[in-house]
């Protein structure tokens, strides 16, 4: 108990001792442990709108749809359809509608949508929910919400629909469709119409034709492939839009006995090639809704390892930076009695410590910010509640915290514990690597490089903490603009929901650049109080003071660039990884951006230490100390 | 020998009226108090005294390390107390030369690449640089050390090492600081005879020390207490010095 005691009372009062140290170590470690609990707390939020609106909408298990039926002009021959309402399994089902795609024209956007038929009465299953206005009536057609909303209209408005005037009647949310712009009826498949993961969820399996759609000159489709809205009209209203026949598809709507089997229903009512029948399970829907959300999901969670990375860097740094001052207090320690297992004990208690606090810190501002980004799905009812702070949620946060303060001072604190007291009370320090090739190269350089490059040389192992902490943060912010690329690229007309996606990655970025800011000011903090001696001595043998601060500043900015190419290629490979699909290269620009703006940001970190450093009369260092 | 910027005339050294003083208050510490000091070319001046009399802190007001709280420093004719940082190190490069009692050489340096750094500073030519520290090593008796780290050498060695670089740049002075303060009295005897050569080779040299014997390879000795001069004594250049030191190994 005693022991506890003095090794707390040792830790705190070493902790007061270094208060900016401490707060740069707090710091480093909440960005970190807060973008976890965001992170964690995001996890599976739309899965509750979503059930509560397929509840509130008698929400179908199976969408299956049909396009030219029997590849002819001919009109709908809907027997292979209607043969699945009375198949093993089904419990009951609404439809077949009739649907479209026409052409909406609405506050200057123009997008195509599904149009579907309804009638007046109820349906028994998919009968979408109103949020706005009254169901369809001739010449009155009902948006689907995250439509309505991408294409700014209410009810009440006037839109155009296939060339027609129409009324906005309503405005309903259904759980039988993907939420705008990735609506998809047959004929919907592959890289198209959507997107299917292997990992999560059943797959969407599309029929892919064999040839091209059967009807209509090249020039004038029967269906576009490509993103959509949805909207529902009269029956009479849907086939008075469809141009032609071929033009014309239809929908049912399942309700089966058991819903979990819906993606084994699905399999077994895959039909052969050639025929353009496509069923969905619900299944592969909720996915569609939640795919905003995991996307968001999957910044912030990548977002946070790299933010626990960055912070464990800082703190090696910041560990191995105090290496020379606490192998003297090691000595001290040691020389009136402290067992070396006290000595390292201290060293963890401390850093543990701020990592608590720092858990603790995360855990609160991660819990504030989280409801921010969990916005209600769009599309759907109820709100997505992030859910009360969970045991598991706050031990995973809490264990991330000491796992990278125990991970980041264990290997010091025994190497500190180790030394000999001799050695540790005659403040040596640690023999330095010696690079030759690298001080034969810089001896033909200018006088800056010259320096930097041996400073760089000498700390090899904070040198690689250096580039590595700058890849990990330029492979998170390339990797943002790839898929940020991506979004715009693939961006549907009006508001797309997927901008949301914009917040986050925007926040990740932001956390990223403010954790890797403070990284390199323990970078260059060590490395200063480091370079104090030889930039002295540096000074005593002719170089001048506008020498030292650039060598001392190239000393980080060549790792820093380094760190800045390496981080361009990780990027653009963790968006490969992320994302299913092939990723866009974001443009030359930004990448140039980037890696520029790193470095005018650890130069101009760099200048004010080298600067006050160069200021200080070089007798000072050179006093004393011993070699 | 110096550039042309540099008088060839006059003494290689002058101060007047310096005094240097550390913090504020009660702390406030004379470290200088009213120093008149001059040294002329090719002279060896030994400066002795008890600890914290003010040696070291003279010593860098000389090479403008530091600036003094007032009075003024002369080198080579131009006076150095008023230079900004940058023309101070201008002057470092080509006009002085330090040796430090604890060497501070480079540890990740070798003795060679420690000895062209100032060169190098200076902006002499890589190959140029390298042959005048090949020289240097060898004028120091270290030839054969060239390619070792600091930690792979003696004490004595090490502090040979750090005169060669001192001498890199063919200053007008060489100050040196306690040189054999950290050497035992053989390594002592070796760095006593190389100081020894430059004087005779007419190197002015300022040298401060606790050790009567480095003194002894003196002109002229001085002594400080509490920030100034006490005493001044001419040494004569006697035949028994040198035997004085022979003595030393003995
Ligand atoms: N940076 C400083 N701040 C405050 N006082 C200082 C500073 N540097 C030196 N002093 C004080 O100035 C006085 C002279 O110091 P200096 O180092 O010149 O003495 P010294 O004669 O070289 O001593 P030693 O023989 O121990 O090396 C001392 O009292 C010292 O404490
Ligand atoms: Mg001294």
């Amino acid at each position: 108990m005693g022991r506890i005691l003095l090794i707390c009372r040792l830790a705190l009062r070493d902790l007061r001792r270094r208060p900016g140290e401490a707060a740069l170590l707090l710091l480093a470690t909440t960005a970190a442990t807060a973008t976890l609990t965001i992170a964690l707390a995001l996890n599976g939020v739309t899965g509750q709108p979503f059930q509560s609106t397929r509840a509130a909408t008698a929400g179908p298990d199976v969408v299956a749809s049909l396009a030219w039926p029997g590849q002819s002009e001919d009109p709908a021959d809907l027997a292979g359809l209607e043969a699945l309402a009375s198949a093993p399994g089904v419990a009951a089902h609404s439809g077949p509608y009739p649907y479209t795609q026409a052409v909406v024209e609405a506050n200057g956007v123009t997008v195509r949508a599904w149009t579907q038929g309804r009638g007046a009465e109820a349906a028994a299953v998919d009968q979408p929910a109103l949020v706005e206005g009254g169901w369809v009536a001739d010449g009155g057609a009902v948006l689907e919400a995250s439509f309505a909303q991408a294409i700014g209209v209410d009810a009440g408005d006037a839109i155009t629909l296939g060339g027609r005037s129409f009324r906005v009647a309503g405005v309903a949310v259904t759980a039988a469709a993907d939420p705008y712009p990735k609506v998809c009826l047959a004929p919907c498949w592959f890289g198209v119409g959507a997107e299917s993961r292997a990992e999560n969820g059943p797959p969407r399996t599309r029929p892919r034709p064999e040839r091209g759609p059967p009807s209509g000159p090249p020039e004038e489709p029967s269906f576009w492939i490509g993103q959509g809205g949805l909207v529902w009209v009269t029956e009479a209203d849907a086939r008075g839009l469809a141009t032609r026949p071929g033009s014309l598809a239809y929908v049912m709507n399942l309700k089966l006995t058991d819903p979990a089997a819906a993606p084994a229903f699905v399999r077994a009512h895959m039909p052969e090639a050639e025929s353009m029948l496509f069923p969905v399970a619900w299944q592969d829907i909720l996915y569609g809704h939640a795919r905003v959300a995991e996307w968001k999901q999957t910044a912030l969670l990548g977002g946070s390892w790299m933010l626990g990375l960055l912070a464990l860097a800082s703190i090696a740094v910041l560990v191995g930076g105090r290496m020379a001052d606490q192998l003297r207090r090691v000595g001290l320690l040691k020389a009136v009695g402290g067992t070396p297992g006290l000595v390292a004990a201290v060293l963890l208690a401390q850093h543990l410590a701020v990592a608590l606090v720092a858990a603790a810190a995360g855990l609160l501002a991660g819990r504030l910010v989280a409801p921010l980004l969990a916005e209600p799905g769009i599309g759907l009812i109820g709100r997505a509640d992030p859910g009360p702070l969970t045991l598991p949620v706050a031990g995973l946060v809490t264990a991330l915290a000491l796992g990278v303060a125990g991970v980041a001072t264990f290997l010091p604190a025994v190497r500190a514990a180790r030394t000999s007291t001799v050695r540790a009370l005659a403040d040596l320090p640690r023999p330095p690597r010696r690079a030759g090739w690298l001080i034969a190269v810089s001896a033909r350089l200018p006088v800056p490089l010259l320096l930097g490059l041996r400073w760089a040389a000498r700390r090899p192992r904070r040198a690689v903490l250096g580039v590595a902490a700058i890849a990990v943060t330029v492979t998170g912010i390339v990797a943002a603009l790839a898929t940020d690329a991506r979004r715009y690229a693939e961006k549907a007309p009006g508001d797309d929901p997927r901008t949301a996606l914009g917040q986050v990655l925007s926040l990740v970025v932001v956390m990223l650049v403010a954790q890797a800011v403070v990284n390199a000011v323990c970078v260059i903090w060590a490395a200063t109080l480091e370079a104090r001696r030889s930039s002295a001595l540096a000074r005593a043998l002719g170089a001048t003071p506008g020498q030292i601060s650039a060598g001392l500043s190239a000393a980080q900015v060549l790792p820093a660039l380094g760190g800045a190419l390496l981080g361009i290629a990780g990027g653009i490979g963790l968006a490969e990884i992320l994302d299913d699909d092939p990723v866009a290269v974001p443009p030359l620009w930004q990448l140039l951006a980037v890696v520029l703006g790193c470095v005018v940001v650890i130069a101009g970190l760099t200048a004010v230490p080298a600067r006050l450093n160069a200021r200080r009369p070089a007798g000072e260092a050179l006093r004393t100390e011993p070699a | 020998m110096p550039s042309e910027s540099l008088s060839s005339l006059g003494p290689a050294l002058r101060t007047h009226g310096l005094r240097m003083r550390y913090g504020q208050g009660t702390g406030l510490v004379n470290a200088l108090d009213g120093v008149e000091l001059e040294v002329a070319r090719g002279e060896t001046l030994a400066v002795m005294g008890p600890s914290g009399s003010g040696k070291s802190t003279l010593l860098h007001l000389l090479g403008g390390l530091e600036r003094p709280s007032e009075g003024e420093v002369w080198l080579a004719g131009r006076r150095i107390d008023g230079l900004g940082e940058k023309a101070l190190a201008r002057l470092r490069r080509q006009a002085v030369g330090f040796v430090f009692q604890a060497f501070h050489l480079m540890d990740e340096l070798t003795a060679e690449e420690n000895v062209e750094l100032p060169a190098l500073l200076a902006g002499m030519s890589p190959r140029a640089a390298r042959r005048r520290a090949g020289e240097l090593l060898d004028r120091v008796g270290l030839a054969g050390r060239a390619g070792h780290l600091p930690s792979a050498l003696s004490g004595g060695e090490r502090q040979r090492v750090a005169v060669a670089r001192a001498l890199s740049n063919e200053p007008l002075v060489v100050l040196a600081d306690e040189p054999t303060g950290n050497l035992d009295s053989a390594a002592t005897a070796d760095v006593l005879r190389l100081l020894d050569s430059l004087r005779e080779t007419g190197q002015t040299l300022v040298i401060v020390t606790h050790d009567a014997r480095v003194a002894a390879i003196a002109d002229r000795l001085i002594s400080m207490r509490d920030g100034s001069f006490v005493e001044e004594t001419r040494l004569t250049r006697g035949g028994g010095r040198l035997s004085e030191l022979a003595g030393l190994e003995g």
